[in-house]
């Protein structure tokens, strides 16, 4: 509840910042892990999801306040692991492009990922555990076990 | 002493034309240095003057070229004529750069869309997926519905890459990079001569907003030489 009221307000989200620089200083307990998924996102998806998630014009789906991200939150991991074709209705407008896939990432590097999309720009679903993740992407013998 | 005088006479007519100069220059150089003028890019060109005095330079210009745009529609240099246009490469399937790359555009394209006189082409680089109807499913995706503003244009693969030269944006065929092609963001701002005026990378949005600042300058000086060529 807390971590939904920060995330929800640039002052909180400044807050934020401002707290993970004192506790780092502080003790060295929270690593850049903290925020590990805003820069997963910021590294591999915002060059075509956009910086804030959302996406571009009829070509590429948003993934803020996103239907998709909420109807197939067991799907996603796979989907960062292998990418995907072919047609998809997100927010009920059909797009039709190749995402790529993630070998790239490690099963708790997706998870920081998702979770981060899924708790932030409107998208309040419920996070994964790295355990979970890993599961799911066994589905597609993605899980490296990391 | 007739000639030590002569001297001094000479020395203070020197001094009258280097003052009398000095307060009429700056009214005379001020209007040229007042308009900036942007840059003409690319290795000039040397040419034989008539009559054996010495050779003239004239700037780069863009090859002759013939593309097919999203309408079937055959586009040449004779499209762009009397126009400023801004270009770029790119392809539908690119899932690196191309989608920043082509928001950016969009960026430009919406600032100027009032504008006939500025028009946008974007050269697939991978002609053998892009399709014509793929290039008008991507253009109307991305919510150009007049081909004329904004040409998609294909045309034989080594055509393409020569242009891509031609206009100085790199661009060439690596497996080793998601979605085959290694290419630069690059825009390239053309003048209604087939010049280069400006390059950007329409990755960088600073860089971007710097063509949205020179686009307008170009579009004065256009509008002055063709004031002048009307007198």
């Amino acid at each position: 509840m807390t971590y939904r009221l920060l995330t929800v307000s640039k002052l909180g989200a400044a807050g934020l910042v401002l707290g993970l620089t004192l506790a780092a200083s502080l003790s060295g307990c929270f690593t850049e892990r903290r925020n590990e998924g805003a820069q997963l996102y910021a590294t591999h998806c915002a060059n075509c999801h956009g910086e804030q998630g959302q996406g571009l014009k009829r070509l590429i789906p948003p993934v803020a306040a996103s239907s998709y991200v909420a109807e197939h939150r067991t799907e996603l991991p796979c989907l960062i692991r292998q990418g995907m074709r072919g047609e998809v209705v997100v927010n009920g407008v059909a797009y039709n492009q190749v995402m790529p896939g993630h070998d790239d990432l490690t099963d708790s590097q997706i998870t920081n990922l998702l979770n981060f999309v899924q708790q932030n720009w409107g998208n309040k679903n419920q996070p994964y555990t790295i355990r979970e993740a890993s599961e799911l992407l066994g589905h597609c013998n993605g899980s490296d076990g990391q | 002493m007739k000639i030590s005088f002569l001297r001094s006479v000479g020395h203070l007519l020197l001094i009258i034309a280097v003052v009398s100069a000095s307060l009429t220059l700056p009214s005379c150089t001020q209007k040229p240095t007042a308009e900036a003028h942007l840059p003409y890019l690319g290795e000039p060109e040397v040419v034989a003057s008539a009559g054996g005095a010495a050779p003239d330079t004239v700037p780069y210009t863009v090859p002759s070229f013939t593309l097919t745009n999203q309408d079937s529609q055959t586009i040449t240099n004779q499209t762009f004529a009397g126009k400023v246009y801004v270009t770029d490469f790119f392809f539908a399937t690119c899932p690196s750069i191309c989608p920043k790359m082509q928001s950016e555009l969009l960026r430009v394209y919406e600032q100027f869309k009032g504008n006939p006189k500025v028009l946008f082409l974007s050269h697939t680089i991978d002609p053998a997926h892009d399709s014509i109807p793929v290039l008008r499913d991507y253009a109307e995706r991305l919510g150009i519905k007049d081909a004329s503003r904004w040409h998609f244009a294909t045309a034989p693969h080594d055509t393409i890459f020569a242009l891509a030269r031609a206009y100085m944006t790199a661009a060439q065929v690596d497996k080793g990079v998601v979605g085959g092609y290694a290419h630069s963001g690059t825009f390239a701002l053309i003048d209604s001569h087939r010049r280069i005026r400006g390059l950007y990378d329409g990755m960088e949005k600073a860089e971007v907003d710097r063509l949205i600042k020179e686009l307008p300058e170009l579009l004065k000086e256009e509008a002055n030489a063709q004031a002048t060529a009307a007198k």
